[in-house]
């Protein structure tokens, strides 16, 4: 046929799916959740307490999110940012489409392993110190596709969760609590001690 | 309303011009065989009073002894449609003839059932997986695939 050239290369399709069969071979365990935080109350430094009140106030109070949004959570997303239960109370209300500008990734859906060499490239891009929700069933476990054969189950297997939002899908109020705890964990972060852990 | 056309009075116009093509024919669907499958339909196409000039959807089905590949060919002219089956009985490689040729949009819906099926369509442009990764280990469709 002369449409010939309107198809996608093989070549493109064979170093795709190189990088998937080698992503999943390398997530087939869960990343252990960050809680290097649970033990910075007992070593807190004096002299910088006021400095880190006032830097962990300003982190999250303008946690902007980045869009990372593959199934239908982000519906549930979409009415928590809109009027009637407003995230930009949290200054969250800017959803970015550059990782360059977000500090947290809401991972509102089923990820598929097709698409999760994207997703964790666009975490990787995320300037420190970034944080992620996992919302819904799915992105915490797989949900009821956990079993499949193209499912991730969990985001976990690719990138460290901070806070798991439970629900089929999570109400605006589950996100918008698991936004609060999120807070509370960034109030207890120390710059002394690196990045963001 | 599309108007669904009997299968047996099709089957008797195919059976006048290609004799032992159609294996069986019910009243709403006919059963052709694969080999004569290319030739049929390019006849449903282009004949005057039949004019399937619109290949709805193409599903393939797992029936453990053969695979069946379903066509519904509809006629936006004459506001009619068919649908017409073929089998495919070799499990390990299963063939049957692109229909490309006759109606592109058969393109992806043939390149998803080579993908989740594993039926190759001979004489398609460009089969490769569609869904899945290429490098994907069998067909997830498959009522064997575990």
């Amino acid at each position: 046929m002369e449409v010939d050239e309107v198809y996608s290369s093989r070549k493109l399709d064979e170093v795709e799916g190189k990088a998937i069969n080698e992503l999943i071979a390398r997530s087939q365990e869960t990343i252990p959740d960050p809680d290097g935080w649970l033990d910075e109350e007992l070593k807190r430094n004096i002299l910088l307490t006021t400095v880190d009140a006032v830097i962990n106030w300003g982190r999250r109070s303008s946690m902007w999110p980045v869009f990372c949004f593959p199934a239908c959570c982000a519906f549930e997303f979409m009415t928590t940012a809109a009027s009637r239960f407003d995230i930009s109370r949290f200054g969250m209300e800017i959803v970015r489409a550059s990782p360059r500008q977000a500090d947290l990734m809401i991972t509102a859906g089923t990820l598929t392993w097709k698409m999760a060499p994207q997703v964790k490239r666009i975490y990787d891009q995320m300037a420190e110190p970034k944080w992620v929700i996992a919302m819904g069933a799915c992105a915490i476990s797989g949900g009821i596709f956990r079993s499949s054969y193209s499912v991730v189950p969990g985001y976990n297997r690719i990138i460290p969760v901070d806070v798991y939002v439970p629900g089929c899908p999570p109400r605006p109020e589950a996100l918008l609590y698991g936004i609060g705890m999120l807070h509370k964990k960034i109030a207890k972060m120390s710059i002394t001690s690196g990045d963001g852990e | 309303m599309t108007l669904a056309l009997s299968g047996e009075k099709i089957a008797r116009q195919i059976e006048k011009r290609f004799p032992e093509s159609v294996i069986e024919s019910g009243a709403d669907s006919l059963l052709v065989k694969g080999d004569s499958l290319l030739e049929v339909a390019a006849y449903l196409k282009s004949t005057p009073g039949l004019d399937f000039d619109y290949l709805t959807a193409i599903t393939a089905v797992d029936y453990y002894d053969y695979f069946e590949v379903v066509y519904q060919l509809t006629s936006l002219k004459h506001n009619h449609g068919l649908v017409v089956k073929t089998r495919c009985y070799d499990r390990d490689n299963p063939v049957l003839p692109s229909v490309v040729s006759l109606w592109r949009g058969a393109d992806f819906q043939e390149r998803e059932i080579y993908d989740l099926m594993g039926i190759s369509f001979e004489g398609h442009p460009n089969l490769k997986r569609i869904v899945l990764w290429e490098g994907f280990e069998g067909h997830p469709l498959r009522k064997d695939f575990l």
